[in-house]
C-alpha cells in the first residue's frame, strides 16, 4: 500500500523564487549552481595566482642561490622571521615548504576547483537542460568545505615552523619527522586541510553524477550529451572513488603524527642518529600506494575537464561536428577505468619488485591509447573547417600540441628502465607541467574566454586576450622546454641550490661526473621566463575584471552561435536557468548541416515542417 | 523551473535523486573503508610471524555488540515499512529502538576502549614480555611516564599468558591464579611500557582507527535518525512521501554502517 502522493511541491519552494534574496544569500551562501561555480572560479583563480607566486619566489633561489630575494625578500623576513628568510635569503625549510605548498595548492586548491567545480558547476546543469544541481544545499556545503580547506592551508604558512615541507606527496616517514620541533606543525595542518578538500570534492562528485544521471532534459539521451558533460561525468567518478583512500591514508598519517602510531613507520627507524620510540612494524610503501591510488586518477581529474572544454570550443569555432564523437566518449570511459590501475608507475624506484613494475608499465602504455585517440579526434576535427581564430580558439588550439608534448614525453617515464634514469629529475617536472600548465591551464583560459559572455553578458577584450595568449605560449615553452634537457642531464628536481652542488663534483678518481655547467646556467633563463610569464598574466587579470563593466556587450543570448543548451538561456541565466522545461531533438554538434539556412542547429530547435 | 525528481521517480532510472546520491556516497564509503581494510591486510601480512597480537579483545562483548547492531538494522526497516503503511506512531516506536541500540553500541564500545587504556604490555630489557595491569589501574602510561614520575619500580599483575605464546588448552585454575599474582618490576628492567593504545602496535593502531571511524559513522547516523525522529518528523504532515524517502535514505546509510561492523568484528576480534 502506497501513501497518498502529494501532487504539489511544498509551497515554500515556489515562494522562494519570487522573493528577492539578500546579499548574503545571493552571493555568499548561495545554493544557485551558477553562483557557486563563480565562487569556485574566483577562489580557484586566486589560489592559482598564489601558488604561482610561491614558485616565482623559489625560482630566484634556484637561479641565484643564496642571494637575498629582491622586492619580496624583506617582506618574507618581516612576515615569516629569521628562521625562514634570514637576511632576505630563502632558507632551506622555506624552500621545502614553498615547494610542497606550490604542488598542493596548484593541484587541490586551484586546478581541480577551477576545472571540475567551477566549470562543472556553471556549465553542466545548463548543458543538460537542468534547473540546478540535484542537491543545491550539498553544493553550497561543498564550496564551504573547499573554502575552509583553503583557509587552513593558507594559515599554515604563518604557524610556528611554517607550512608542510615534505613535498605535495607527503611521503612518510619524512612527513612525520620533517618538523619535530613543533606540534601541531605544518604537516598536521596539511592533513586537516586535505580532509576538508576531500570532503568538498566528495560532495561535489556525488552531486555531479546524480545531476547528470537524473536531471537531463527530455530527449537528452546519453549519446546526445556534449563531450564536456561526459568528461565531467568521468572526472566525478574518479574523484568519488579515488579520493577516499587518500582520506584513509591521511587519517593514518595523522595518527602517526599525533597519536604516535606506526602505520607508515618501519621497525628500527632512526632519525638524526637516534632510534625513535615507536612500535614500528609499519610500511612506508603503504603510504605511497594509497597516495598514488589517488594521485594518478588525479592526473586525469586535471586533464579531462580541460579536454571537455577544448572539445566544445573546437566544435564551435570550426563550425563542423566533432570527428568521432563516440570514440571520444568510449575513450574517456576507458581512461576513467584504466586510471585506477596505473598508479604504481610513480613508484618504480621504491623496490616494490620487477613483476609489479612490469604490470604497471603495461597498463600505463595501454592508457596512452585512449588519450591519443582523443587528441587525434580533435586534430581531425580541424580538418577542412573554416576556423574562427577567436581568443578561446587560440588557447584550445595551443592545448593540442602542448598536451601532445606533455603526453608523449610521459612515455619514457612509463617504461621502468628509462624511468630509472629520469625519475625525480627536472624531466619529470617538464613532463607534467606540459600536461597541466600549457595543457590544462590553457584549456581553462579557453573556457574562461568562451563562457565569460554567458556569465556576464559581455565579451572579454579580444586584443588583450591575444596579447595574453601569445606571451603565455612563448614563456611557457621557454620555461619548460629547457627542463627536459636539464632532466636528461641528470639534474635532480629537489635541489635547494638549483643543482650547483651537482655541477662541482667532477672527480675522475671516483668516477663522478658532475652536471655540465650549461644545464645549471639554464636555471637563470628559466627563471627569467617564469617572471615574464608572471607579467604576461597582468593583461588577463585586468581584462577579466575591467571587461565586467567595459567589455563589448553581447548582441544575443548565443553570441558564439553555438548548438549546446547553455546558450539557449537568457544572459546571464536566471535562478532556475530555463523559462520552461525544454526538449532536446538532436546531438550536440550539428554545425553546418547541409541544406540549412544557418550553420548551426541548436539541440532544442524543432524541425520546421 | 523547480528541480525535478526530488520525490517522483525518473522514468528511465526509476529512482528519485537522493537515492542516486546515497548510493554514490556509499560507493565512496566503500573505498574509504576498503583502503583501511587493505592497510590492515598489508600490515598484518608484513608483520613478522607470530608477533601479530591475538585474543586481546573480548569476543563475547564484541558478539553482543554485533547483535545490537543487527537488531537496529531490523528496526530501521520496520520503521520505514511502518511509514509506508502510514503509521507514524509505529515508526516512532521502532526508530526509538534503533536509537537505543546505537546508544548501547557506543556505550559498550567506550567501556571496551577504557579497558584497553588500563591494560598494559611490558617489554623487559632481558627480552621477556608480559601483558597485564599496573597496580592502581592508571590510564595511558608509557615508558615516558615512568621517567616523568621518577618511579623506581611498578607493581604489575600479569595475565596468564602472553599473546605471542600458543594458548595452553588445559591451563588449570592453579596456573590461572598464579598468573594474577602481583609482581614488582624495577623500572631499570623495563625497556618499554605501553597501554593498549594506538601507539602500542600496528594492530592496535588499525583497531582504534577502524573502530573509531566506524564509531563516528554510528554517531553521525544516530544524529540523523534522531533528527528525523524528532523535529524532522514535521515533514510527515506536509509531504509524507518525501519524509518516507528520507527515512529510506538514512536507513540505507545505517545498513552500511552495520555492514562495516559485520566485517570489523571477525577481522579484529576473531581472526
Amino acid at each position: 500500500m502506497q501513501p497518498t502522493a502529494i501532487e504539489t511541491q511544498p509551497h515554500a519552494a515556489h515562494e522562494a523564487h519570487h522573493e528577492e534574496l539578500g546579499f548574503w544569500r545571493k552571493y555568499i551562501f548561495s545554493t544557485d549552481h551558477k553562483v557557486i561555480g563563480i565562487q569556485y572560479g574566483l577562489t580557484g583563480l586566486l589560489f592559482l595566482l598564489f601558488g604561482f607566486c610561491l614558485m616565482l619566489i623559489m625560482r630566484w633561489q634556484i637561479a641565484y642561490p643564496g642571494k637575498p630575494i629582491p622586492i619580496v625578500g624583506e617582506l618574507l623576513l618581516k612576515v615569516l622571521g629569521d628562521e625562514m628568510a634570514n637576511g632576505g635569503v630563502m632558507q632551506p625549510d622555506l624552500y621545502n615548504a614553498f615547494g610542497a605548498m606550490h604542488g598542493t595548492i596548484m593541484v587541490f586548491l586551484a586546478i581541480v576547483p577551477i576545472a571540475f567545480a567551477a566549470f562543472g558547476n556553471f556549465v553542466v546543469p545548463l548543458q543538460i537542460g537542468a534547473p540546478d544541481m540535484a542537491f543545491p544545499r550539498v553544493n553550497m556545503a561543498s564550496y564551504q568545505a573547499y573554502f575552509m580547506g583553503g583557509v587552513v592551508m593558507f594559515f599554515s604558512f604563518f604557524i610556528p615552523g611554517g607550512a608542510a615541507r615534505s613535498g605535495w606527496t607527503s611521503y612518510s616517514p619524512l612527513a612525520t619527522y620533517a618538523d619535530m620541533g613543533h606540534h601541531p606543525n605544518g604537516q598536521t595542518f596539511w592533513i586537516l586541510g586535505m580532509v576538508l578538500l576531500i570532503t568538498s570534492s566528495l560532495l561535489g562528485a556525488v552531486n555531479f553524477i546524480a545531476t547528470i544521471i537524473q536531471l537531463r532534459a527530455k530527449g537528452m539521451t546519453w549519446m546526445r550529451l556534449p563531450f564536456f558533460v561526459w568528461a565531467q561525468f568521468v572526472t566525478a567518478f574518479l574523484l568519488l572513488l579515488a579520493f577516499p583512500p587518500l582520506e584513509a591514508a591521511a587519517v593514518m598519517q595523522l595518527m602517526d603524527n599525533v597519536a604516535g602510531t606506526s602505520f607508515f613507520l618501519p621497525t628500527g627507524l632512526v632519525v638524526s642518529g637516534n632510534a625513535v620510540p615507536i612500535s614500528g612494524g609499519g610500511s612506508p610503501l603503504l603510504w605511497q600506494h594509497l597516495f598514488w591510488f589517488l594521485g594518478h586518477p588525479e592526473v586525469y581529474v586535471l586533464i579531462l575537464p580541460a579536454m571537455g572544454i577544448v572539445c566544445e570550443i573546437i566544435a564551435n569555432n570550426t563550425r563542423k561536428p566533432i570527428w568521432g564523437y563516440k570514440s571520444l566518449v568510449y575513450s574517456v570511459l576507458c581512461i576513467g577505468f584504466l586510471s585506477f590501475i596505473v598508479w604504481a608507475h610513480h613508484m618504480y624506484l621504491t623496490g616494490m619488485g620487477t613483476k609489479i613494475a612490469t604490470f604497471f608499465q603495461t597498463t600505463t602504455m595501454i592508457i596512452s591509447i585512449p588519450s591519443v585517440i582523443i587528441l587525434t579526434c580533435f586534430f581531425i576535427s580541424l580538418w577542412g573547417g573554416s576556423i574562427r581564430f577567436t581568443v578561446p580558439m587560440l588557447f584550445a588550439l595551443a592545448f593540442l600540441p602542448m598536451f601532445g608534448i606533455g603526453g608523449l614525453t610521459g612515455l619514457p617515464l612509463g617504461f621502468n628502465f628509462t624511468d630509472l634514469h629520469l625519475h625525480d629529475t627536472y624531466y619529470v617536472i617538464a613532463h607534467f607541467h606540459y600536461v597541466v600548465a600549457p595543457g590544462t591551464i590553457f584549456g581553462l583560459f579557453a573556457g574562461i574566454y568562451y563562457w565569460y559572455p554567458k556569465a556576464t553578458g559581455r565579451f572579454m577584450n579580444e586584443f588583450w586576450g591575444k596579447v595574453h595568449f601569445w606571451t603565455s605560449l612563448i614563456f611557457m615553452n621557454a620555461i619548460f622546454q629547457p627542463m627536459f634537457a636539464q632532466g636528461m642531464a641528470g639534474l635532480s628536481r629537489r635541489m635547494y641550490d638549483g643543482g650547483v652542488t651537482y655541477a662541482g663534483v667532477d672527480d675522475p678518481a671516483l668516477g663522478l661526473v658532475g652536471v655540465p655547467q650549461i644545464f645549471i646556467d639554464m636555471n637563470r633563463h628559466i627563471s627569467w621566463a617564469a617572471w615574464c610569464l608572471g607579467l604576461a598574466q597582468i593583461p588577463f587579470i585586468l581584462n577579466f575584471f575591467l571587461s565586467m563593466k567595459n567589455g563589448r556587450k553581447v548582441a544575443s543570448d548565443n553570441p558564439w552561435e553555438s548548438t549546446t543548451l547553455e546558450w539557449q538561456t537568457p544572459t546571464p541565466p536566471p535562478h532556475g536557468n530555463f523559462d520552461k522545461p525544454l526538449e532536446v531533438y538532436r546531438g550536440p554538434y550539428e554545425y553546418s548541416v547541409p541544406g540549412k539556412s544557418k550553420d548551426f542547429t541548436p539541440q532544442n530547435e524543432l524541425e520546421k515542417r | 523551473m523547480d528541480i525535478p525528481f526530488t520525490v517522483k521517480l525518473r522514468d528511465d532510472t526509476t529512482l528519485y535523486n537522493a537515492k542516486v546520491g546515497i548510493w554514490l556516497f556509499l560507493g565512496s564509503e566503500v573505498m574509504l573503508f576498503g583502503a583501511l581494510f587493505s592497510s590492515y591486510i598489508l600490515l598484518r601480512v608484513g608483520a613478522p610471524p607470530g608477533t601479530w597480537p591475538r585474543g586481546l579483545l573480548n569476543v563475547p562483548i564484541g558478539a553482543f555488540n554485533t547483535i545490537v547492531l543487527i537488531v537496529s538494522s531490523v528496526t530501521v526497516v520496520m520503521s520505514w515499512a511502518s511509514l509506508k503503511l502510514g503509521n507514524l506512531g509505529k515508526f516512532r516506536f521502532y526508530q526509538a529502538i534503533t536509537l537505543l541500540c546505537a546508544l548501547s553500541f557506543l556505550t559498550i564500545k567506550s567501556f571496551e576502549y577504557r579497558d584497553k587504556f588500563t591494560h598494559y604490555e611490558v617489554w623487559k630489557t632481558d627480552g621477556a614480555r608480559m601483558t597485564g595491569h599496573v597496580e592502581g589501574g592508571p590510564y595511558f602510561w608509557s615508558t615516558q611516564t615512568l621517567k616523568d614520575k621518577k618511579l623506581d619500580h611498578i607493581v604489575f599483575h600479569p595475565d596468564p599468558h602472553h599473546y605471542t605464546e600458543p594458548v595452553k588448552p588445559h591451563a588449570g585454575a592453579a596456573a590461572e591464579h598464579e598468573g594474577h599474582a602481583a609482581i614488582t618490576i624495577p623500572v631499570a628492567e623495563i625497556a618499554r611500557l605501553s597501554a593498549f593504545v594506538p601507539a602500542h602496535s600496528t594492530y592496535f593502531a588499525i583497531y582504534f582507527t577502524l573502530t573509531a571511524l566506524h564509531g563516528l559513522h554510528v554517531f553521525g547516523g544516530a544524529l540523523v535518525i534522531g533528527y528525523l525522529w524528532g523535529p524532522g518528523a514535521k515533514l510527515w504532515k506536509t509531504d509524507p512521501e518525501r519524509f518516507t524517502n528520507r527515512i529510506e535514505i538514512s536507513g540505507l546509510f545505517w545498513h552500511f554502517v552495520d555492514l562495516v561492523w559485520i566485517f570489523l568484528f571477525p577481522v579484529l576480534y576473531l581472526l
